[in-house]
């Protein structure tokens, strides 16, 4: 289910795609082998839509981008976090439902 | 529009009441707070649904069976029951994003989620180490050493699975022996990265930014005991998630709901099915008989 809202960050454009972002930016940390990652992806996808132009919805892979998570101490899949200005607002982990990342949304959208 | 059936919850209880409610043509959806699945989606491998010789992926068979209940014209809508209020002789079902459904049976099988220990350092460490899923979080682990807390089937499958990855697994368990079923306990016993910590209890979890050790009471002897390690997982049950009818059926002490025979519930129109049923046999097997079970007692209830 490809979604063009969405982008994918790697370690390489990681500070400049996210942390130097003018727009809030929530970061899916997630790998093709977590059931509940893909559990999420359908609400992440609609979230992209609800909030284009508000804030950034981006994924990066756990897999192929070993630093970023290693920086934020992520341990678990899935992840949400929420950045804004450069710094952590928000952190989600495991599986949650819409309503929760529409919470920690409204704080910056 | 008025719905004969909702069916909230998207695990095989869910779909397989979907499989059965397409087929006797009600009209109606489920409705699934993320993709459906349920806890299924984190199983590593099933090895126990017949039919299914080869052990097959959770996340595999979730995907037959949502494709099944499709196929018979049950649509599957994102979305979470906040409460449902009963008008008459029908439901309102008020979601989180404030939508309300109107249908005339509610088939409930919302599932379980996983147990927590309660200890200090759990909800800190929560995804810094803490973990419930070991298929989604075992890689972090790699040539590390890690505890499950635990005795039964999943605590025991869980750490045979994390041993792919870790170098060392402790199985720490409040009683002597295994409850989990033979043919795990035979191959647990067999590997030799697992070790076994016996009638004791996890008092807490010590890290700051990470998990670095756990603190045990072996219950037994009364000698409290440090060990260090990189990751623990919980697998100590399960709590079903039946709150939002709290009040409206009946429940057992620990929430799972009581139905008769016919998966109906204390409330008229409301029916149980799955995990967050009170039963004996928490299975997939179980759950997808219950599922169809709950349908087929809407048909009957509503002709």
């Amino acid at each position: 289910m490809a979604n063009d809202k969405i982008i994918q960050v790697s370690d390489a454009d990681f500070d400049e795609t996210v942390l130097k972002n003018d727009l809030p930016v929530l970061v899916d940390f997630w790998a093709a082998w977590c059931g509940p990652c893909r559990a999420i992806a359908p609400v992440i996808d609609q979230l992209a839509e609800e909030y284009d132009g508000k804030v950034i919805i981006a994924k990066m892979n756990v897999d192929e981008n070993p630093a970023t998570p290693g920086r934020f101490n992520i341990r678990a899949i899935p992840t949400l976090i929420l950045f804004k200005d450069g710094s952590v607002v928000e952190q989600i982990t495991g599986a949650v439902g819409k309503t929760v990342i529409q919470n920690a949304l409204s704080k910056v959208a | 529009m008025i719905h004969d059936v909702v069916i909230i919850g998207g695990g095989p209880a869910g779909l397989a009441a979907a499989i059965y409610a397409g087929r006797a043509k009600l009209k109606g959806f489920v409705l699934e707070k993320m993709s459906p699945g349920g806890q299924v989606l984190v199983t590593d491998m099933v090895e126990n649904y017949p039919g299914f010789m080869e052990p097959i992926s959770g996340f595999e068979l979730v995907e037959k069976f949502t494709a099944h209940a499709k196929r018979f014209g049950m649509p599957i809508e994102t979305g979470e029951v906040e409460r449902i209020e009963p008008v008459g002789d029908q439901f309102s079902l008020i979601l989180t994003d404030e939508r309300t459904i109107t249908a005339r049976s509610v088939i409930v099988a919302t599932g379980a989620t996983h147990r927590k220990l309660g200890v200090k350092g759990e909800q800190e460490l929560t995804g810094r180490g803490v973990s419930y899923c070991a298929t989604c979080d075992g890689p972090f682990f790699r040539d590390q050493v890690v505890a499950v807390v635990g005795g039964g089937d999943s605590a025991v499958q869980e750490a045979i699975f994390l041993t792919k990855f870790a170098k060392k697994v402790y199985v720490i368990h409040r009683r002597d022996e295994l409850r989990a079923i033979k043919i795990l306990q035979e191959r647990a016993f067999a590997n030799d990265k697992i070790d076994f910590v016996w009638d004791s209890i996890v008092e807490e979890i010590e890290g700051k930014d990470q998990v670095q050790a756990v603190k045990i009471l072996n219950k037994k002897s009364g000698k409290q005991s440090r060990l260090e390690v990189d990751g623990v997982f919980i697998f100590i049950g399960i709590q079903p998630i039946t709150d939002f009818v709290k009040g409206l059926v009946d429940t057992d002490e620990r929430g799972f709901i009581k139905t008769d025979q016919w998966m109906r519930t204390s409330f008229k129109g409301i029916y149980a099915a799955g995990d967050c049923r009170q039963k004996p046999l928490l299975q997939i097997v179980t759950a997808v008989a219950e599922g169809a079970t709950a349908a087929y007692a809407v048909e009957h209830d509503l002709a």
